[in-house]
């Protein structure tokens, strides 16, 4: 009797829970703490046991970001079809749709932060792995678009899976698309910072997210353009330690720094602060 | 069974039995037996126009190694090829291929992927899938030929970016990530032709461009048949029906507005007559080169804008109504 306590108490002690309840718990895939949702929120996802970054909703991203009550959404009507009648994807769709309270994989708008006015991109890792389509593509590139009319710095926050298979060659021309409009928000000489957060990776590293001034990520972020595991089933061996993390592109030189996101904010104040005032030479 | 195939399945058996029946009799039947065959083979030729070829039987073809590949096509439609190497960064990547040549009195920098033509060349050739250094010679010579006022010519037909340790390493997707930037703002024509696989990011590196032919076996995609079949639906068995569903011919993209012509493949495909496949890209070429140079340079980029931002589908709700674009 006493025997079979203290194993049930061990198994919730010890963290050793199997089955973790979603949206009750999460456990930490790199200590193992399982962690109560609700606290882990407001710790912004990030344990405290080990440091270890959880993705971020974007709802949760903006209201960290943003100053209170200045963020104007632009493009929320923008919503995905089936251009190709894709099996399934309809279906998929309107579920994510429904459990995610969000119409598509990024939120656009314009907001303060810390009393300067950005264009903002927010990407939803909780819908579809915030993977490319024809409006994440869109949204992305109009706000770009408009940041660069109004004559505001531009932050995008990625977090993706890569592309949407299901929209296929659209999908795959949204990278062109956002890429391009890049070009000539660069050629007016307004700023753009890219934040890279857990995961980033496919076609939108290979878009907008590598193409900041300044490229920023988060500590132990997955950021790549192959998935770990296209690579390993290629070369046949298992890959190495920390590969395609945060501090691999750091130490490669792909990315300018690694901010923790307790801190994010502040830095990313500070680095607008620090082009404010400057005109475009030439 | 469709009715023309009962009539050849008749037809056949007809013929074996009059071989037979010759054969075993020892007179010579060979004048009607030939005139069976000729009644054969032109329903059996009939049919093959009527059949469309399926999406499966496309990739198939757009990945014959016996289809020509770049450098064929080079030595066809250009005169006084002169390859050039490297990214001035890391290395060269023979999976793309570059360099200066003729086209009809026109300079032009070419740039393509390559494949090999023989297993062993294809190993030296990464099977056509670069590394970033390709894309990185691939920009710094379509810098250059920006400088020098040189239209561009690209060659698709690659299996897509390698998954390799270094190709991560180096950044590839940076590496097309500034291709894809930097392409939308070049001050020369480029003209793009999709010769083979259209694989994802590795191929839209070479192909953000001004005007985009396709053969007509040609494939393009964001993902292989076979990668979303294992990832959608755990199997890459049903490779056929994903590229039934990924929509990846010329006709389709036609159709998605992703390229303006299908260039037409001699019968069965351009492996079976190279030399034709030639003369009509050259042609093709020759034609839409000179065109797009007439243009000015700030009329070129607008156009080359409105070409890339165009390309997407979506329903836009405003509050009183439900508007879809394309
Ligand atoms: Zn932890």
């Amino acid at each position: 009797m006493a025997l079979f306590r203290k194993t049930r108490y061990s198994q919730v002690g010890t963290r050793e829970i199997k089955n973790v309840p979603k949206n009750i718990a999460s456990k930490c895939p790199e200590c193992k703490h399982v962690h109560i949702e609700k606290d882990l929120s407001q710790k912004l996802k990030v344990c405290d046991r080990c440091g270890h970054h959880f993705s971020l909703p974007a709802k949760q991203r903006l209201k960290q970001i943003v100053d209170e009550g200045t963020f104007r959404e632009t493009d929320s009507g923008l919503t995905s079809i089936d251009p190709l009648n894709f099996p399934e994807y309809a279906e998929k769709l309107e579920q994510v749709r429904e459990k995610s309270g969000l119409n598509e994989a990024v939120i656009t708008g314009f907001g303060k932060v810390e009393g300067i006015e950005v264009g903002l991109g927010i990407m939803a890792p909780e819908f579809m792995l915030g993977s490319m389509g024809s409006v994440v593509g869109e949204k992305i590139t109009r706000i770009i678009n408009k940041a660069r009319e109004k004559k505001t710095p531009l932050i995008i926050f990625s977090a993706s899976g890569g592309a949407r298979m299901q929209e296929s060659i659209y999908s795959l021309m949204q990278m062109a698309k956002t890429s391009s409009a890049l070009a000539r928000f660069s050629e007016a000489g307004q700023l753009y910072i890219s934040v890279l957060t857990h995961p980033t990776t496919g076609g939108v590293t290979a878009s907008f997210a590598m193409l900041g001034d300044i490229n920023i990520a988060e500590p132990g972020s997955l950021i790549g353009f192959a998935g770990p595991r296209v690579i390993q089933q290629t070369i046949g061996q298992k890959l190495p330690e920390g590969f395609q993390r945060a501090e691999f592109l750091l130490e490669h030189g792909f990315i300018d720094r690694i901010v923790e996101r307790k801190m994010l904010k502040k830095e990313l104040a500070l680095l607008l602060k620090l082009h404010e005032g400057g005109e475009k030479v030439g | 069974m469709a009715s023309w195939e009962k009539q050849l399945a008749h037809l056949e058996e007809k013929i074996k039995e009059l071989e037979i029946f010759a054969r075993e009799q020892n007179i010579d039947l060979s004048g009607e037996i030939k005139a069976l065959q000729e009644k054969a083979k032109k329903i059996k030729g009939e049919q093959d126009q009527d059949i469309a070829i399926s999406p499966w039987q496309r990739v198939k073809l757009a990945r014959n190694m016996e289809r020509p590949t770049t450098l064929d096509y080079i030595g066809m439609i250009c005169e006084d090829f002169v390859e050039l190497h490297g990214d001035r960064l890391f290395s060269d990547d023979p999976a793309i291929i570059a360099g200066i040549a003729r086209l009809g009195e026109q300079p032009v920098t070419v740039i393509g992927h390559q494949k090999g033509r023989s297993t062993k060349d294809n190993i030296a050739r990464n099977f056509g899938m670069p590394h970033p250094e390709g894309y990185r010679k691939a920009l710094r010579l379509m810098e250059q030929a920006n400088k020098f006022n040189r239209p561009i010519i690209t060659f698709i037909d690659t299996p897509g970016a390698y998954p390799g340790l270094g190709a991560e390493e180096r950044g590839q997707g940076e590496a097309i990530a500034r291709n894809l930037r930097e392409m939308s703002g070049l001050k020369v024509p480029i003209i793009v032709t999709v010769t083979g696989e259209g694989g994802s990011g590795g191929a839209l590196a070479l192909a953000v461009g001004d005007w985009v032919g396709m053969f007509e076996n040609a494939v393009y995609s964001v993902i292989s048949p076979e990668g979303c079949a294992s990832i959608l639906w755990k199997d890459p068995g049903k490779a056929e029906r994903a590229a039934e569903s990924l929509k990846l011919t010329a006709e389709d993209l036609k159709k998605a507005g992703v390229i303006d012509a299908i260039i037409e493949e001699p019968e069965g495909g351009c492996h079976l007559d190279p030399k034709e496949m030639g003369k009509r890209l050259g042609e093709h070429l020759e034609e839409i080169v000179p065109y797009l140079q007439k243009m000015d340079p700030s009329s070129l980029l607008e156009r080359r804008w409105e070409r890339i931002e165009k390309i997407g589908v979506w329903t836009q709700e405003t509050q009183t109504q439900k508007k879809v674009s394309q």
